[in-house]
């Protein structure tokens, strides 16, 4: 079996005084898709903001490829090649399509071009000139996933991509995540919706109160166990 | 003599014109402090001081050093953006994560020992700085006789304002700018190296209050109080004009400035308080500001 690219170990964090996550336990190898699953307010968010450095305190080791980031500011773990799509999507009221599309930084070779980008979404090539937020919540979804494709980065960390979103989108983000893992890119994904996690994922690890209780793989995972976990 | 409602055409024209340069330091100032409060969070009460160090080291320069006007537009703003880049890397910056009021009374206690240290070392009673030979004199437009230096303060103030605009709007690193005023967290997790960028703004904000400063030298007496004097007028600015919008805060600028001329020609009485009244209104009205997004 692969080296774990991202390897976290006893990972816990504090948003204040609130301590969230309680030493979360996993990792992620090379080419997987693999989902937190867990019922709201568990920690699968958090989870990804604090491999992020975005939390406000956090302990434990978090790895990428044998570096420790657990002391590294955010802005130093995303050149080492993670990239983050938050639950709220962050696209930008003050930038046009294009300008979200490019903001960030490319940080090592490997990326998509601009043209493979419009080509895996053609609407945000039409929606150029459009100011950022005026799009549908399924084009600025579109948006804030492929605006990371772009950077170099291997590892895709995305916060609950189908949250209300039309199932005829959500289907396509599934293509789409699929076609990702061919190309190369690892993804760790943040879902609430089983089916759509079930349908593109390789391993899920479920999460309650703030630290990993199960893991399964996805060939055993159309139990009612998991769905148990989710409470659907 | 040509007449406009009772009003000499000379008489309007003269005080258009007063208006349009106050308008321009308006501006300019107030560009900055748009910039900086839309990154850093922080009302920059040292503005004002900033913008007196400006005139203060193109004078200094010019009297210890022989460096002439030219030069010293260009120094005197890298001075104060440096001494800018300073207070934000040992000061500022420990501030963020604290409410907004903290960074507000830090920086006008700042103002306030800046402005000390230049009392205590030239007194209040202010130095003569000349124009550059090259902009003495004026010439007649015919309706009004246009001091040359009066006429190249509107001009390089628009200039500057529209680059920095052109800067924000349409570069890549105005891009991140504007992306860091809205989501410094996201930006950050992106790769880019915001408190970086925050440093560099606050300098460069500093650095445009130095250029105003540098600017308004020959036109006024350089003294420790003109920051202070200007600057009360400048917040109003800015609040009428809407906290960090950068397009709104020049408008405003310019615009306040020209109310502020005819007011002096209509009814000279109101001048030193129309922009306060127009304040008053606008905040009644429209709380964010003409050009505000509502927070």
């Amino acid at each position: 079996m692969a080296e774990p690219l991202l390897s976290v170990r006893d990972l816990r964090a504090w948003y204040g005084e609130s301590h969230i996550l309680h030493g979360m336990d996993f990792e992620v190898r090379q080419g997987e898709v693999v989902t937190l699953l867990g019922r709201n307010g568990a920690g699968k968010t958090t989870t990804l903001k604090a491999v992020m450095g975005m939390v406000g305190r956090r302990s434990g080791s978090v790895t990428f490829e044998d570096t420790e980031t657990i002391r590294l500011p955010s802005n130093r773990i995303a050149r080492l090649g993670i990239a983050y799509c938050p639950e709220e999507r962050g696209i930008f009221s003050s930038l046009t399509v294009a300008e979200n599309l490019v903001l960030p930084p490319v940080i090592r070779p490997g990326g998509l071009s601009l043209a493979e980008v419009h080509e895996l979404f053609p609407r945000l090539a039409e929606r150029a000139d459009s100011q950022g937020t005026k799009l549908s919540g399924g084009e600025q979804q579109m948006l804030a996933i492929a605006r990371i494709l772009r950077t170099g980065a291997t590892l895709l960390l995305l916060d609950e991509p189908t949250e209300g979103l039309a199932p005829v989108i959500v289907q396509h983000i599934g293509a789409i995540l699929g076609q990702l893992k061919e190309r190369g890119f690892t993804i760790l994904l943040v879902e609430q919706n089983f089916h759509f996690a079930v349908g593109v994922a390789d391993r899920h690890y479920v999460v309650e109160h703030g630290r990993v209780v199960d893991c399964v793989l996805n060939s055993q995972a159309s139990t009612t166990a998991l769905q148990g976990y989710l409470g659907v | 003599m040509m007449t406009f409602l009772g009003i000499p055409i000379q008489a309007l024209m003269g005080q258009l014109l007063l208006g349009l340069i106050n308008g321009a330091s308006y501006a300019v100032l107030s560009l900055g402090l748009a910039l900086i409060f839309g990154l850093l969070n922080i009302i920059n009460f040292a503005h004002g001081a900033q913008y007196m160090m400006g005139a203060y080291i193109a004078w200094m320069l010019l009297a210890y050093a022989g460096v002439n006007y030219w030069l010293a537009l260009v120094v005197a703003p890298l001075a104060v953006g440096l001494i800018g880049v300073v207070i934000e890397r040992l000061l500022l910056r420990r501030l963020y994560k604290l409410d907004n009021l903290y960074g507000l009374l830090l920086t006008f206690g700042l103002a306030l020992i800046i402005e000390g240290l230049f009392r205590q070392a030239y007194g209040i009673s202010g130095q003569a700085y000349q124009a550059p030979r090259l902009l003495q004199g004026g010439i007649n437009l015919g309706f009004m006789f246009l001091p040359l230096y009066r006429g190249w303060v509107v001009l390089v103030a628009l200039a500057a304002c529209l680059a920095v605009w052109a800067a924000i709007e349409k570069t890549r690193l105005g891009a991140l700018l504007r992306a860091a005023t809205e989501n410094p967290a996201l930006v950050r997790a992106f790769g880019v190296n915001v408190p970086l960028l925050i440093t560099g703004t606050y300098g460069f904000g500093a650095a445009l209050a130095g250029f105003a400063g540098v600017l308004a030298a020959p036109l006024y007496s350089v003294n420790p109080l003109m920051g202070s004097n200007i600057i009360i007028i400048v917040f109003a600015v800015v609040v009428i004009g809407g906290m960090g919008s950068i397009l709104g805060s020049v408008l405003t600028g310019f615009g306040l400035g020209l109310i502020e001329g005819l007011t002096k020609v209509f009814y000279p009485e109101a001048s030193a308080t129309v922009i306060f009244v127009i304040m008053a209104i606008v905040l009644l009205i429209k709380p964010a500001g003409l050009f505000g997004r509502n927070a």
